[in-house]
């Protein structure tokens, strides 16, 4: 353990500060005494600038890409003079609170409350008495305010903890000085701190004398794990009141003056976009109608309501440009994809041949909250507001947008109805500040369910093949060839630069992508000479991630493919993974699952369990499902709806290292077991010429009541790490996985593609594309309960 | 324009817009009562769920000449009684149900006029009641809601 590795003589912080303890081996970390009339900390958002010796520079130069584009010299220059905006700041309030602007986006991920969780932790906090916000675009903190990959609490953790850890200490030494007692015999509990004679004061009483003439580095070391009483312990989420009574803000809420809704005309083509307008002024004198504007991707009307933009847009008669996907449907696009698939590379080299190749269709990330900003665009300033994850690359891409320099744009994040990787992109902030400027007005924009729904953005059309030779009792050789529809995981890799770059055909997304993909897939078994490849064709679709780029549809391909072998070698699928996993710690959850999970137990015909195991974001977890796959539950009748095999029971085990919250965790994988459950058996888009056809909830089939499995047994795992991975995203691929092979077991074909209905005939009459969208019915008084 | 008269949360009200214009849009746009959510503006996803005269509808679906000066719409904003919150929405803290919580209000209001329908039909609180609930919730917080409704229900 580096904590422990280098013994040090020197006096450690708390010692200097009178602290007294046996901490002279805890690792010591920088921060900043910021200059302030009450007390304002830092530390740096860059992991690696945390741990170094105290001389090191407090600017940070990015690496990596070369940006002059987006971020030169001269800003480097104006961010080298000013060497603490790059930083984290915990302040302590005048009542005694302490607030923290999060660079990061919450989307129901409950990164809010887990942040007010440790700070409380360090300073001795209940947790209400941490204020957390999350903080508008920082363009300064370069790569660091991106929310993305289930990166958050991972890449936070010390740097925020750091930053309480500072704070605490120079309360502690104020109130030291203030009751003439050594900071030894001081207690801290709920912001009240207490001398040995009985005395206590306030946090409120002093931040003023806690406060710092001058900004300064400092060093501080953090509070054992063993002392923790908030960390690991199960926290509601600090927003449920908000919610619960309809107080919660997100962006649409918001009265900022004079932004009314706006909605724009689509074309029926994805990325179809105007070439003229027929009846233009005829629209703009609709009732409530203020304001009728040709824009890039269509046309924007702007109106008292909502729903008098949209009758405004059912009204408008566009000439539309054909888009960037005319003509093609789901049957050429995959032939594209298969076109490409990179050979399988190892020779055949004795033993039997276990092979497969699955097709994965294109599926909606969309959140229920559609896509949506306001802004507010003067002739020298711009003012945006929005749900984004990446709002550094959103402040500059919407400058260069309204031609304002990045400075006069002010990018504010709002708390997000969801996101599953749809918010890492900001398409409807950069329309918002075009149409604001275009109309001259503040506008509220709103995309409609179809607009969110046929032309948002998708996760990707792809296909995994997978090949292994099998010995007697070994696997010889592994070989994995995962082919896509192009993602765009531009703003995942951060910020204004590699918005940027991704647009250069040099750098181009495929090596980055291919980077991803290394960097995230990981056969968990020994399966002597692995390969894992991926190849991308860029074909004018929108993508992005959805809760995970590849891992879900590579483990359910990859989970499928080891039950085979399993089968190949007369193994049960449980004692043939705990044999071929590479380490203890992912045979733990998958023996939890199995012991749990009850596996191996005597199930009906038609009904069958099924294993997934999935390793990614420093954690491991491990799914048991049971799937019903006979007629009277697969044919059973839900109005507008789909049913299908229903997953009945899921067991999930996961161990994500350090365990902040651990009620959050089991919603997190809650989460993404549901979603998990769609992307394998009910939901996907159809690409029929040109556009996708699903225009809504009673087209695309997400997840329902009558879906989600009755029994659900989430266990997340004790563990001794000293870091939390990722949880954002972990209950997908796993359960994907056990779905797959629990209905590969159930009905004895192996599936070929998913989700497994989506050849199906269509389950209902997809509404037209011009106009774009299904008015609103009439009759909702008819169907009250 | 004609002027359209309701009773939201207890008082009544007066707009001036177009008879067709939808309640969702009146109530969200209009009067500012932002807890009833869009969701799909086609009465499928639910998320707009709230009340008339004590049974859930759809907002989004209702035009506002439909609805009478007498009748009561009442919107999650409405359910609790002051600061005492209804046992629904104790439940759903309790439970910890919320996520993102941008369809929480609709669920809410949907459960509670589940629990009233099989309370006044005489019908067990049972799964296939639940799954006559159609709300949507994106983030998967389903299982969290099943809970919440049987033990919201204990205190109806």
């Amino acid at each position: 353990m580096p904590a422990h590795r280098a013994p040090t003589t020197q006096r450690s912080p708390d010692e200097k500060a009178g602290l007294g303890r046996h901490v002279a081996s805890r690792r010591r970390f920088l921060g900043y005494l910021i200059a302030a009339p009450t007390l304002v900390v830092a530390a740096e958002l860059t992991r690696e600038s945390l741990w170094g010796p105290s001389e090191a520079s407090a600017a940070s130069i990015p690496s990596g890409p070369q940006t002059p584009e987006l971020y030169d010299l001269l800003d480097a220059l104006r961010d080298a003079a000013r060497p603490t905006a790059n930083l984290i700041r915990i302040e302590v309030n005048r009542d005694g609170t302490v607030s923290f602007a999060l660079p990061r986006s919450d989307n129901g991920q409950g990164i809010i409350t887990s942040t007010q969780m440790i700070i409380a932790e360090e300073m001795g906090l209940e947790v209400d008495q941490v204020k957390v916000t999350l903080a508008d675009a920082r363009p300064e903190l370069l790569f660091n305010q991106l929310t993305g990959g289930s990166s958050t609490t991972f890449t936070t953790y010390t740097p925020i903890r750091v930053a309480a850890a500072l704070a605490h200490g120079q309360l502690l030494k104020a109130a030291a000085a203030e009751l003439g007692q050594d900071v030894a015999v001081l207690t801290s509990r709920s912001g009240v701190i207490t001398g040995a004679s009985g005395r206590s004061l306030p946090f409120s009483a002093l931040t003023e004398k806690a406060a710092n003439q001058v900004t300064e580095q400092v060093e501080v070391t953090l509070k054992p794990k063993e002392d923790f009483r908030i960390i690991g312990k199960s926290q509601n989420k600090t927003d449920a009141r908000a919610i619960v009574t309809g107080k919660k803000t997100f962006a649409t809420d918001l009265q900022i003056p004079d932004a009314l809704p706006t909605v724009i005309c689509r074309a029926p083509d994805l990325n179809g976009y105007p070439e003229d307008v027929d009846n233009i002024d005829e629209v703009r004198s609709m009732p409530g109608v203020t304001d009728v504007e040709m824009v890039g991707t269509g046309v924007a009307v702007r109106a008292k309501t909502f729903g008098q933009a949209i009758d405004g847009v059912n009204a408008l008669r566009v000439q539309w440009a054909a888009g960037t996907v005319a003509g093609e449907n789901d049957e050429s696009v995959l032939a594209q994809v298969k076109k490409a698939e990179l050979p399988l590379a190892v020779p055949a080299a004795g033993g039997a041949t276990v092979e497969g190749a699955f097709t994965f269709y294109f599926r909606s990330n969309s959140s229920l909250e559609t896509n949506c900003a306001i802004a507010d665009v003067r002739s020298d300033r711009a003012e945006v507001w929005g749900p984004m994850k990446n709002p550094i690359a959103a402040q500059a891409e919407i400058a260069k947008k309204v031609g304002l320099p990045s400075s006069a744009v002010t990018v504010h994040v709002t708390e997000g109805g969801g996101s599953f990787g749809r918010k890492l992109f900001f398409d409807a902030a950069l329309e918002s500040a075009e149409v604001s400027k275009k109309m001259g007005k503040p506008v509220k924009l709103m995309w409609t369910r179809a607009d969110d729904s046929r032309q948002g953005r998708v996760h990707p059309l792809a296909t995994t093949r997978i090949r292994a030779s099998v010995a007697a009792d070994s696997v010889l050789s592994f070989e994995l060839r995962h082919t896509s529809v192009a993602t765009e995981v531009n703003p995942g890799l951060g910020e204004p630069i590699s918005a940027a770059a991704f647009k250069t055909p040099v750098i181009g997304n495929l090596s980055l992508s291919e980077s991803i993909f290394e960097l995230t897939q990981v056969t968990p078994y020994n399966f002597g000479v692995s390969t894992r490849l991926l190849n991308e064709v860029d074909m004018g679709f929108n993508t992005s991630s959805m809760r995970n780029i590849y891992s879900p549809d590579v483990a359910t391909a990859r989970e499928l493919m080891v039950d085979q072998i399993a089968a190949k070698m007369g193994k049960d699928p449980y004692e043939f993974r705990m044999e071929f996993f590479k380490n203890d710690r992912m045979r733990a959850v998958l023996e939890k699952v199995a012991e749990e999970g009850d596996w191996g137990r005597s199930m009906k015909k038609g009904t069958a369990q099924g294993l997934g195991f999935h390793t990614e974001y420093k954690g491991v977890a491990a799914c048991l499902v049971e799937i019903d796959c006979r007629p009277e539950t697969v044919n059973r009748r839900i109005r507008q709806g789909v049913t299908g095999p229903r997953v009945t029971k899921v067991t999930y085990a996961v161990d994500v290292g350090l365990v902040i919250n651990p009620r959050g965790i089991e919603a997190q994988m809650m989460g993404g077991i549901n979603d998990a459950l769609a992307m394998t058996l009910t939901s996907s888009l159809h690409l029929d010429d040109g556009h996708f056809v699903e225009a809504s909830w009673d087209n695309y089939f997400y997840t329902r009541q009558w879906n989600t499995p009755p029994e659900m047994n989430i266990i997340v795992m004790d563990s001794t790490a000293d870091e939390p991975g990722g949880v954002g995203e972990f209950g997908v691929a796993a359960t994907c996985g056990a779905i797959a092979c629990a209905y590969a077991r159930a009905t004895g074909k192996l599936p070929e593609y998913f989700p497994i209905n989506h050849k199906d005939p269509l389950p209902f009459e997809p509404y037209p594309t011009v106009p774009p969208i299904p008015p609103s019915p009439t009759n909702g008084l008819e169907t009250t309960y | 324009m004609p002027t359209q008269t309701f009773k939201l949360n207890g008082k009544s009200v007066t707009v001036d817009t177009d008879d067709d214009v939808r309640l969702l849009w009146v109530i969200r746009d209009l009067l500012g009562v932002t807890g009833p959510k869009y969701g799909c503006g086609i009465n499928v996803c639910k998320a707009c769920t709230s009340h008339i005269n004590g049974k859930a509808f759809n907002p989004c679906s209702v035009r506002v000449c439909d609805v009478k000066p007498d009748d009561e719409v009442t919107t999650i904003e409405g359910l609790a009684d002051g600061d005492e919150l209804h046992p629904m929405q104790q439940a759903w803290i309790d439970r910890d149900v919320a996520q993102c919580g941008y369809c929480q209000p609709g669920q809410i209001m949907a459960a509670v006029a589940k629990v009233k329908q099989c309370q006044a039909e005489g019908r067990d609180l049972d799964e296939d009641a639940i799954e006559e609930i159609r709300n949507i919730c994106r983030c998967g917080t389903y299982n969290r809601i099943r809970e919440a409704i049987k033990a919201g229900a204990e205190n109806m």
